[in-house]
């Protein structure tokens, strides 16, 4: 699955390397919030285990056999940061060392395998864990169907970088069919897997599942034959921190690589476009309802200059995405926290 | 590190790409496979010219052709690949043996099958000529992130004890008769992996108070400083240099 050099072209592998330094960037800010000074052994024995259990062959049928990826497994068992870094780090040391994957290609892989399968296993599995009621039971099933999205998540992701840097116009119809009906089928042993190692350390160690820690108990102490809550210890205080610089650089980031480097990614026409033209398809194509927005093929009405209109049209497209998501997020969270607030107070523990 | 701890794929020696700074070849590698991956594919003989910087590189290094095929049947999956790309890519298509293929889709698969063993190859001579240590410490000359080179040292340093860790459970599992053979098993061979993820976490924090015993405070010290004389640089950089202007011919021609 590592993919090697020439299969993608320069200008998208820079791109995919850059965001991948990105996350790489994050996750290690994150990391070290999660795990503090004890990130460099802890991560570096969690990669060297991921490296391990990549090894552990799991038979299907007659001869044929599996490994488990670990974007999943990772992230549930040691949270997303942490996850994000250890699978980056074996692609690294896999690139350089055993020459699997290209160096070139070293940004896709990261982008792809490390980051797309751990924040959206992460992602569904923090979503279901919140719905679903707080038992063991219900950790392992969310383990299940987020380990079982990851995988074809990271083939559509490959399939997206393809379609935009692809060194072949092979339909990407066809190349996304292919790639997310294989990858369905490897996610299916992917999840059964991931679950499985996920129950096994949850019934011995439920305190190292970074995943299932909203699940233990609290401390109870019998005080004249009747259980009282422990007093919990202190939280240690965590220093204000803003988030404004990480956001801003965020923004930055965005802006330009919308405003600037989508010129370049769209000077060639996409692969689908491309066919559609070589062939003739696009004679007859309808065109779109919102073709005549003005923002109708990612340029803006009224300016004939190429590049500036892509580029502003990509800066558009930029804030308002950033607008929507801002307020979905604002929105969502006030009804968690009206929701949560009350309900919070006849909280049965689990003994996990 | 003594012999038992370098690398499979490291092999010994003393030539002059054996004793150039890691950073150097870290930089070398990387810049010429970036010259191949942006030569044009239609510059068939640009390649020829690339495999022979390469050959030439491993006769100074003394590494025996052997070793580097052996090493590049690793990218045999991708080589299945591309040999599937002229039956499915679209555009014209041209009759050989019998077989109706694409123009589009041979020249893809000849863009892969090249630049991938081009970058390979490329790789598998710097881990053949570089040990573990120097490629670390390369790492962190070249100004990666501390924290992610001192990850990367304990994944490399504890790899092998955890990989011997999970061959002593699979001769445990062997030896009380136990055979995978289906999905049946797949739940014994889980909860293997869950006792070794625990293992290995547990070991990480045995690690980490050991390093706080001697005195770690978030950063591991350098002791065995490297630094490249300009020599050595331009040495190094020959390399992507040639290859440059093979590139820039191919372009031009």
């Amino acid at each position: 699955m590592h993919v090697p050099d020439g299969f993608i072209n320069a200008p998208v592998s820079v791109a995919a390397g850059v965001v991948a330094a990105g996350a790489v960037a994050v996750s290690l800010r994150g990391a070290r919030r999660e795990l503090d000074e004890r990130t460099a052994p802890l991560a570096g024995l969690v990669a060297a285990f991921i490296f391990a259990v990549q090894m552990l062959n799991f038979p299907v049928a007659a001869g044929t056999s599996g490994h488990l990826l670990g974007g999943a497994l990772a992230a549930i068992l040691v949270g997303p940061y942490t996850g994000v870094l250890c699978v980056s780090v074996v692609l690294l040391m896999q690139g350089i060392l055993f020459a699997d994957g290209g160096l070139t290609a070293l940004g896709v892989n990261i982008t792809v395998m490390a980051v797309v399968t751990a924040v959206t296993a992460y992602a569904v599995f923090r979503g279901l864990v919140t719905v679903l009621p707080k038992k063991r039971r219900s950790v392992t099933v969310s383990a299940f169907v987020a380990a079982l999205v990851s995988v074809p998540a990271a083939a559509a992701a490959f399939t997206l970088v393809y379609a935009i840097g692809g060194t072949t116009d092979v339909p990407i119809g066809q190349v996304l069919t292919a790639m997310v009906g294989v990858h369905i089928l490897i996610g299916i042993g992917e999840a059964a897997i991931t679950t499985a190692t996920v129950g096994a350390v949850i019934a011995v160690r439920p305190d190292l599942v970074y995943g299932a820690r909203g699940l233990t108990a609290p401390l109870k102490l019998r005080v004249g034959g009747e259980l009282v809550d422990a007093p919990a210890a202190e939280p240690a205080p965590v220093a204000a921190r803003s988030p404004r610089k990480l956001v801003l650089t965020g923004l930055a980031t965005s802006l330009v690589l919308a405003g600037v480097v989508s010129f370049y990614a769209s000077a060639s026409p996409d692969g689908l476009e491309k066919v559609a033209a070589d062939k003739g398809i696009d004679t007859k194509v309808e065109e779109h309802t919102a073709a005549d927005s003005p923002l109708a093929d990612y340029g803006v009405e009224g300016i004939t200059d190429a590049r500036a209109s892509g580029g502003l049209a990509g800066v558009i497209g930029v804030g308002v995405t950033v607008v929507a998501g801002t307020g979905v997020f604002w929105a969502v969270r006030k009804r968690r926290t009206s929701e949560t607030s009350p309900a919070s107070v006849p909280d049965v523990p689990e003994k996990v | 590190m003594g012999a038992g701890h370098a690398h499979k794929l490291y092999r010994h020696g003393h030539s002059r790409v054996h004793a150039l700074p890691p950073h150097t070849k870290l930089t070398a590698v990387f810049a010429f496979v970036v010259v191949v991956v942006s030569t044009p594919r239609e510059a068939v003989w640009a390649f020829a010219l690339y495999a022979a910087l390469l050959a030439a590189v491993a006769y100074v290094a003394r590494v025996p052709a052997g070793f580097l095929l052996k090493r590049l049947l690793i990218e045999i999956p991708f080589v299945a690949f591309a040999v599937l790309m002229p039956f499915v890519a679209q555009g014209e298509r041209v009759e050989v043996l019998g077989l109706s293929l694409s123009v589009s889709g041979l020249w893809g698969a000849w863009n892969v099958l090249a630049k991938g063993t081009l970058g390979v190859a490329a790789s598998v001579l710097l881990a053949a000529t570089t040990e573990l240590r120097e490629l670390l410490l390369g790492l962190q000359r070249l100004k990666l992130p501390p924290l992610l080179v001192q990850i990367a040292s304990f994944m490399i340093r504890y790899g092998d004890v955890i990989t011997d860790e999970m061959r002593r459970m699979r001769i445990a599992r062997e030896s009380r008769g136990f055979e995978a053979s289906g999905v049946r098993h797949w739940g014994v061979l889980a909860k293997s992996a869950g006792a070794l993820f625990i293992r290995s976490y547990e070991r990480g924090e045995r690690v980490h108070l050991a390093m706080i015993s001697r005195g770690y405070a978030g950063s591991m010290p350098v002791i065995d400083e490297v630094t490249a004389s300009r020599a050595q640089w331009s040495y190094a950089l020959a390399l992507p240099a040639t290859a440059l202007c093979v590139c820039l011919l191919g372009w031009t021609l």
